[in-house]
């Protein structure tokens, strides 16, 4: 991480040590440190084709990591002619600037922010009155970007120069506050004072396409389809904040953030100007923030209140999280990840292959191949098809709801789980709640006992996600949301590329 | 030993007080230039609130705090580290997820960047060990090698006036005598110092003076080989 800055403070030092270290190999040498001498002994690396595998890819640089995933990214268009690709591969082009501006102000400065996507939707806004018919101010793109990133990094200053001393919970309060009065204000900023500002529900229509060099660049193709070059802008943008606060985390300031977070007294008394680090951090990531706003406005040319509401401050959040807060690769990670399961999660088809493979993941890798694998998997098909034809036979109503798509799958889910062509009304709440509970007396559960209920209860899984969930994607993506939290706080509390926590004792 | 006249540090007439609760109670105390001054006391006797005063975490109603004869009693903490003051906290408080080499960066935060070689420097030749485990996080370096990185940070700044908050905490009786080493070649070369400390036996055989704090007051003050000779004092903090 700092090895250019570490050399070039180490040099002069290097002759000297030599000198003193140099006093032969089999002495033990003055001032030689052996745990620094055997360091390399004690690293423990993974043997075989893996193990070379894994050496290489450390050695990979950056930027190397960087041009392939745009590259590659890049390709989508190309690869799938669909509109429908197209516009998902914007839309998490948007999470993957969201998320790095989080975490900046999460990961990096450690603040809790949940007012992070007023400010997305202020640069929306602030794009849309500069920009629109709604005032008449038609103001060309190379003037109203800088001018909307100059907005957000001030309103984030402004909100946390109150907020400034206040820490954790204290400030989460404040800036959830915030975003409530954001979206009141714009929900009802159709008659503010007599005039109308945001549009309220109906929000801003007309927004001006983006204009480069005099040439506009139009939303939509002939025929309707989303032009994939907004795609290709935002992830230009998307590579040069990159670039640009990989800098910034190198730099003093960087380092400064860090150590904030990690003890703000220990960081005071070192002399750092902790309040105003803590705004720059606050400032950093509204602008962010807000320069993504711009480009949702330009591509749909109008702008709701409520597409900056709290599901994308979760979704956001969540991504975050996964991917490893504080980490640049691991946050576009998490972007990408969820970005794309949100999406996959709309279609019941395949949602469906998804759980059954979550499913069957888990249980993988919380037996390995052992011969409670092989119970619990036998145990799970036979008590299936035995409740399957029970149900069956006794009245054929019982099993015949099914009539899902999945290929393969949807064939073996509509022969196994039992799904009535008429679900009563009581049956969602009850086999919900049931799961939950049953899945918490399993963690309670040891050995044998624990197996022999875990077969009822991934039946009862895939009950409720046949006759429960997936007629609901809605509220199924966000309790998925919160499935993986709970699975990252148990088993990768750190997410998936996260720093490492040292904790001091 | 090296101690003159001018004092470096001067505390005159503290009152601190947290809420009603009157911690200091007009509290005098002196660190001459070069000197190395140790404040005793047990638990609860006003040790840590008076670092804090002396750093403006709190602020006393009443009295003066006086860096090199300039009032600072109104100074914020970051003005007061850059007129030559560092602490070496309690417990340390490294920033354990980062390296050696950036805590100890963070201790010169204030210094400007081009001095930052050769306070590098001047605390590599004092801690060689540093050196050699730069890139090492310093959360997994062992309890007597944190102090040596806590102690390098607050050198860092190239401190006139150095607070030392119970060094000895947490280390192996051999690390205390260790570590007290350090801090009388540290006070050697010109730093003023502070050290706040429990353990009186130890403190007092490096140091000039003493102060010996009982809730909030100073109640007892001297040369520290006077101060070990105390029958008071060898009572209740020596206990025998």
């Amino acid at each position: 991480m700092s090895g250019g800055y570490d050399d070039e403070l180490s040099r002069p030092l290097e002759g000297a040590l030599e000198a003193s270290t140099s006093e032969g190999p089999t002495s033990p040498a003055v001032g030689r440190d052996e745990w620094v001498a055997r360091h390399g002994d004690n690293r423990t690396r993974r043997g075989g084709l893996l193990g070379t595998v894994e050496a290489r890819l450390r050695v990979v640089p950056w930027w190397a990591w960087l041009a392939t995933f745009v590259a590659l990214f890049c390709l989508l268009p190309v690869a799938s002619d669909s509109g429908y690709v197209r516009r998902v591969a914007f839309d998490i082009a948007i999470y993957m600037l969201l998320a790095l501006g989080l975490n900046v102000v999460v990961g990096w400065g450690g603040l809790l922010d949940l007012g992070y996507i007023a400010f997305f939707g202020i640069g929306a806004y602030a794009y849309a009155f500069l920009s629109s018919d709604h005032y008449g101010i038609h103001l060309p793109s190379f003037v109203s970007i800088p001018l909307v990133v100059v907005i957000g990094a001030t309103t984030g200053f402004l909100v946390g120069l109150p907020s400034r001393r206040l820490t954790g919970d204290y400030l989460a309060i404040v800036t959830l506050f915030f975003l409530l009065l954001f979206l009141t204000v714009t929900t009802n900023g159709d008659d503010l004072f007599g005039h109308n500002v945001t549009g309220g529900a109906n929000g801003l229509l007309n927004a001006d396409p983006l204009s480069l060099f005099g040439h506009e660049l139009p939303p939509t193709l002939e025929g309707g389809l989303f032009n994939p070059a907004y795609m290709y802008v935002v992830l230009a943008v998307f590579v040069v904040v990159y670039v640009a606060l990989r800098f910034v985390n190198l730099s003093r300031t960087g380092r400064a953030w860090r150590s904030l977070r990690e003890d703000p007294l220990a960081a005071e008394v070192m002399g750092m100007p902790v309040n105003s680090l803590k705004l720059m951090s606050f400032a950093f990531g509204a602008a962010i923030a807000a320069l993504s706003g711009t480009f949702v406005t330009m591509l749909s040319a109008s702008v709701f209140p409520l597409s900056f509401s709290f599901p994308l401050l979760i979704i956001i959040y969540t991504m975050v999280i996964l991917g490893g807060s504080g980490s640049q690769p691991g946050v576009v990670l998490g972007a990408v990840l969820i970005g794309t399961l949100l999406e996959l999660l709309r279609d019941p088809g395949d949602s469906r292959v998804l759980f059954y493979a979550a499913i069957v993941l888990g249980v993988l890798g919380a037996f390995r191949f052992s011969v409670k694998l092989a119970v619990v998997v036998a145990g799970t098909f036979v008590f299936g098809f035995v409740a399957h034809s029970i149900a069956g036979a006794s009245d054929n109503a019982w099993v015949n709801g099914s009539g899902g798509e999945g290929g393969g799958v949807a064939d073996f889910a509509a022969n196994w789980v039992i799904v009535p062509v008429h679900v009563a009304a009581w049956v969602a709440p009850v086999s919900y709640v049931s799961l939950v509970a049953l899945a918490l007396v399993l963690t309670l559960l040891h050995g044998w006992a624990r197996i022999a209920l875990l077969i009822p209860v991934l039946y009862l899984a895939a009950f409720v996600w046949e006759n429960v969930m997936i007629a609901q994607p809605e509220p199924t993506r966000y309790i998925i949301l919160g499935v993986i939290l709970i699975a990252l706080m148990i088993f990768r509390p750190t997410g998936l590329l996260g720093e490492k926590r040292v904790e001091i004792i | 030993m090296s101690a003159n006249g001018t004092p470096m540090l001067e505390l005159e007439g503290i009152n601190t007080y947290y809420g009603q609760i009157h911690i200091l109670q007009d509290e005098n105390i002196v660190v001459n230039e070069g000197e190395l001054v140790c404040l005793l006391g047990g638990n609860a006797s006003g040790k840590s609130t008076t670092l804090k005063t002396i750093l403006g975490l709190v602020r006393p109603r009443t009295g003066t705090v006086r860096l090199a004869g300039e009032d600072v009693t109104q100074l914020p903490t970051a003005h007061r580290i850059k007129r030559g003051l560092a602490i070496v906290p309690e417990n340390r408080r490294l920033f354990g997820p980062m390296t050696v080499l950036e805590n100890l960066e963070m201790g010169a935060y204030l210094r400007p960047k081009a001095d930052l070689k050769a306070e590098f420097e001047r605390v590599y030749e004092l801690f060689p060990l540093l050196y050699e485990r730069r890139t090492q996080l310093a959360g997994t370096m062992s309890g007597g090698e944190q102090q040596m990185v806590a102690m390098g940070r607050a050198l860092m700044s190239q401190p006139k006036m150095l607070l030392m908050d119970e060094p000895s905490m947490g280390l192996a009786p051999i690390l205390v005598e260790k570590s007290f080493e350090i801090i009388k070649h540290v006070n050697e070369s010109g730093v003023g110092m502070l050290v706040v400390e429990q353990n009186a036996n130890v403190s007092l055989s490096i140091a000039d003076r003493g102060y010996v704090l009982s809730t909030g007051r100073v109640v007892l003050e001297g040369k520290a080989a006077d101060l070990l000779q105390n029958e008071e004092l060898r009572k209740a903090y020596l206990g025998r």
